[in-house]
């Protein structure tokens, strides 16, 4: 018999794994009734979508663990049969896997209590957007060949000047165009070091982050922080009902009932693919960032590429940071972003450089931040440092297990010298 | 098109490139370039493709003086280039990386990839290349991703052509193609440059030959001339191009490999069921396109492949499972394909990379302290031995020209006491005068009762060189004949037909 590669295996053994945890939170699971409440309380997130309401559930919490077990078994089976018999296992299969795990996840932590779904998918939206607007910047920078530590000092900048700006002129709107500017403007210093001067990408991306931190705190309390009437109280950004969209049961308020940045963040994210993908513009920024001698040669000019390309991410960012003022009508705080940034630029590569799948990957980074509030606030016996955790142990066992080997693009982090 | 550049001249710093190079060419007519590497054939076309600017000089087309600012430029006034490296993105489609540059588009800039596709189709049919506009070009094999980028040169309808070292990567029956499609373009009334340092190729296509040595032009000669007047012309004195070696004395075959295996790190055979066996006194050549295992064969023989399984004995010693130094000790003398990666140390001077392998033992070390004075007392002689050029032992490796660099690697091997010799491309990159000395070298150790191993990927060199051949395709020996064999037979052995 012809002996099996690992890799054509790498699939089933960690949905095994994974499976034997689910028969261990199935052995170990509480007695207990978790009740699912599927739409939030009438009062929480607005009126919109709420004409239409669910029944609570609620579920044995043993039992349903056991059902998860079965489910995720079966799956587990299915993945071997296909890569026994030589064929590739769906990538159905593994989302079908991840969606189970999850859930019955959420069950066993809220044990006792009551899960309430629009709420957790609201505040995973919620933290999510600076994620995702910060990977994308990360793909604009790192596609075009720049590594882009400096998401986090981005987000920053766009948070501190949107606020700063929106209460000078008393207009949000102009916060967000302050927050554009201040982005691109912090990705333009990113760019004249690495390119202009050959500072190492990584080192210039670590020193840009603390000099916007230093500078933001240093100006916030020097006069914000003593005058917030005058200069740190942005007005509110209101949040628009999208017609019909956002009667949509269960999800419409959710997601169509929503700050303009989030909708901007959606356009973004489809936008950002389809520059990439389907236009010149795209072709050549990715070959730029592949391998940018080839790029040269065929008359593109390598280093306006790069300039331009790794700007727009960062006034991308900036828009995230905003989120954090004007999105939440909040006030600026020091170092508010609070490692977003970094996160983001893990979701970049959890996503594999690609802006949707890098945009799902910052909703699920959110999806685990949210948890942590959300079973704090609901009083779950389960420890928060652990929660704390789980984002991160998330993405060391997705990237490892179910992504595989990622390769992003070559040229990134390397200087390009004319000769 | 005509071309004329006109006393084109281009310094680095204080070192001359080009010097006053004035060069002809008309439509339908195949201009050779020919010159040693650092002749400045390279930067003479790439001052003509915009990719450097010239000092002084100018480039006319069609008598038109014409000033590039960049190759876009050069591309817009008709010039192609077909680059030594591939200017290919690996991880692009065939049609993308064609219309880079001058993208087929729709309304506002997007993609019209089934344009694209047409085109590549088209240009590709009519030279019979049969390329799949799709096939990520990363995946193709290394004349097909040539082949890419001649129709990338001709997408945006070149009228002169440049042919950087196209046949450094080809196995001989896709250079002999390549030849075909030189010609054929040439039928078409397409000028091309065909810059090229291999002399068989050059009285196969050329209708013209320029000879530039040390940046300057030296001459024009014809086709017709022999290859030992045109060597003659590139070095700047004469050459005998034949390699001088009497009849091998052979011993027993006191190096034996056998059924050697690897994988690669993603699991695919590199090495499958190698077997050989070496002579005291012969010189035996692995030939073979680059990248058919032979890299993975010298480095199982020296210890570095760790998953290899099989036999290699000398004189009836296992090789195979001991450490790269353990192997070293029981003298395997070694120079790797990349002198300036694996062979030296770029920041070390001459002297400390002739002591490299035995600077932790007596009589380097006394104690805890090298011995220095002992060193350079060492490393002079062996300078003085192997005719290293340098004003001192002191002067780091990495500031030597090729071919004294390479001699302070075959010095360090040389100079232990051996039981074989493996040397893999050991004249690649290497001017001739260079490359005479090191064949002579191979030749001194093989007389005196040594196994040689060879790596040469040029088949003249393999002929001449060796006293067998062996023929590796895809990890595997395709088979061992002497170096008699004809020419073609050998061509086709490294395309895996076997003989």
């Amino acid at each position: 018999m012809k002996a099996l590669k690992l890799g054509a295996v790498r699939v089933p053994i960690i949905l095994s794994v994974l499976t034997l945890i689910t028969l261990w939170l199935a052995v170990a699971a509480p007695s207990g009734i978790t009740t699912i409440q599927v739409n939030s309380n009438a009062n929480s997130t607005g009126a919109a979508g709420e004409a239409f309401r669910f029944a609570n559930i609620t579920a044995i919490t043993a039992q349903s663990a056991w059902i998860s077990f079965g489910l995720t078994a079966i799956v587990t089976a299915l993945a071997w049969w296909f890569s026994l018999t030589a064929r590739k296992p769906s990538r159905w299969l593994s989302i079908g896997f991840g969606v189970i795990f999850v859930f019955n996840i959420l069950i066993s932590l809220f044990n006792g209590q009551t899960m309430t779904i629009t709420a957790l998918l609201h505040g995973s939206l919620s933290l999510a957007v600076p994620l995702v607007f910060g990977s994308l910047a990360g793909v604009l920078s790192e596609r075009v060949g720049l590594v882009n530590i400096a998401i986090e000092g981005q987000l920053l900048a766009g948070a501190f000047v949107s606020a700063l700006v929106a209460t000078l002129v008393q207009n949000p709107w102009a916060g967000l165009v302050g927050a554009l500017v201040a982005g691109a403007f912090v990705s333009w210093l990113l760019a004249v070091f690495a390119i202009r001067y050959v500072v190492d990408q990584i080192i210039i991306g670590v020193v840009l982050n603390v000099l916007i931190v230093g500078l933001t705190n240093f100006m916030f309390s020097t006069f914000m922080s003593s005058n917030q009437a005058l200069f740190n109280s942005p007005p509110r950004m209101p949040s628009i009902d999208v017609p019909g969209l956002s009667q949509i049961p269960v999800l419409g308020p959710v997601f169509f009932s929503q700050s303009p940045i989030v909708y901007l963040m959606y356009f973004a994210v489809a936008g950002v693919w389809f520059a990439l993908y389907k236009t010149r513009w795209g072709l050549r920024l990715r070959a730029v960032g592949e391998y940018p001698k080839a790029a040269d040669t065929v008359g593109i000019k390598v280093y306006a590429t790069r300039y331009r390309s790794v700007m727009i991410g960062g006034a991308l960012a900036g828009l995230g940071g905003a989120f954090f003022t004007l999105g939440q009508s909040l006030a600026f705080g020091k170092e508010m972003t609070n490692g977003a940034g970094y996160i983001a630029l893990a979701a970049l590569i959890f996503g594999r450089w690609n802006p949707v799948y890098a945009a799902f990957a910052g909703l699920l980074f959110g999806f685990a931040e949210n948890l942590q509030y959300s079973l704090s606030t609901v009083g779950s016996n389960v420890p928060s440092d652990f929660l704390l955790m789980l984002p991160y142990v998330l993405t060391v066992v997705l990237v490892a297990g179910l992504v595989g080997k990622v390769t992003g693009p070559a040229a990134a982090g390397k200087a390009y010298i004319k000769s | 098109m005509k071309l004329e550049l006109r006393g084109i001249t281009k310094r680095f710093g204080s070192l001359v490139a080009n010097e006053n190079v004035s060069l002809l060419v008309q439509p339908g007519e195949i201009h050779c370039l020919l010159g040693e590497n650092g002749a400045g054939k390279s930067t003479l076309m790439n001052v003509l493709y915009g990719l450097y600017h010239a000092d002084a000089g100018e480039i006319l087309l069609d008598d038109k003086v014409v000033n590039f600012a960049g190759p876009g430029d050069a591309m817009a006034a008709g010039i192609g280039m077909v680059h030594q490296h591939f200017m290919l993105i690996p991880v692009f489609t065939v049609a993308e990386n064609v219309i880079l540059g001058h993208e087929p588009t729709k309304f506002g800039g997007v993609l019209d990839m089934a344009a694209a596709r047409v085109k590549v189709r088209e240009i590709s049919d009519q030279f019979g290349f049969d390329l799949d506009p799709d096939a990520i070009v990363g995946d193709l094999p290394v004349g097909v991703q040539q082949r890419v980028e001649i129709v990338k040169a001709l997408i945006s309808n070149a009228q002169i052509l440049i042919f950087d070292e196209p046949t450094a990567v080809l196995t001989p029956q896709e250079t002999d193609e390549l030849m075909a499609i030189m010609k054929a373009l040439r039928e078409r009334g397409t000028a091309i440059v065909f810059i090229t340092h291999k002399l068989r190729e050059v009285k196969e296509v050329a209708d013209k030959i320029t000879v530039l040595r040390l940046g300057k032009v030296v001459g024009e000669a014809s086709p017709q001339e022999s290859a030992n007047e045109l060597a003659s012309m590139m070095v700047g004195r004469a050459v005998d191009l034949e390699i001088v070696k009497e009849p091998a004395k052979l011993g027993d075959a006191s190096f034996v490999v056998s059924g050697l295996s690897a994988l690669s790190h993603n699991g695919t055979k590199v090495l499958d069921d190698v077997s050989f066996e070496i002579h005291k006194g012969e010189i035996l050549v692995i030939a073979g396109v680059q990248g058919n295992g032979q890299t993975e064969l010298t480095e199982a023989i020296l210890g570095l492949q760790y998953k290899a399984t099989g036999s290699i004995k000398l004189n009836g010693e296992e090789l195979l499972g001991k450490r790269v130094k353990q192997v070293l000790d029981m003298g395997v003398g070694f120079v790797p394909e990349d002198r300036t990666e694996d062979g030296l140390v770029a920041d070390f001077t001459i002297a400390e990379n002739l002591m490299l392998d035995r600077a932790d033992r007596k009589p380097f070390v006394s104690g805890l302290n090298l011995r220095l004075a002992y060193l350079r007392e060492f490393a002079t002689k062996l300078v003085q031995q192997y005719d290293v050029r340098t004003q001192s032992i002191e002067t780091k490796a990495g500031k030597l020209s090729g071919g004294n660099q390479q001699k302070v690697v075959l010095a360090r091997e040389l100079s232990r006491e051996l039981k074989l010799f493996v040397a893999s491309q050991p004249t690649r990159g290497l001017d001739v005068g260079s490359i005479e000395f090191v064949h002579e070298q191979i030749v001194k150790t093989r007389n005196s009762g040594l196994p040689v191993l060879i790596v040469a990927t040029e088949l003249d060199e393999a002929v001449q060189l060796g006293d067998r051949i062996a023929v590796m395709y895809r990890g595997k020996i395709v088979g061992i004949v002497p170096s008699t064999t004809p020419r073609q037979v050998l061509g086709q052995m490294m395309a895996g037909i076997s003989a």
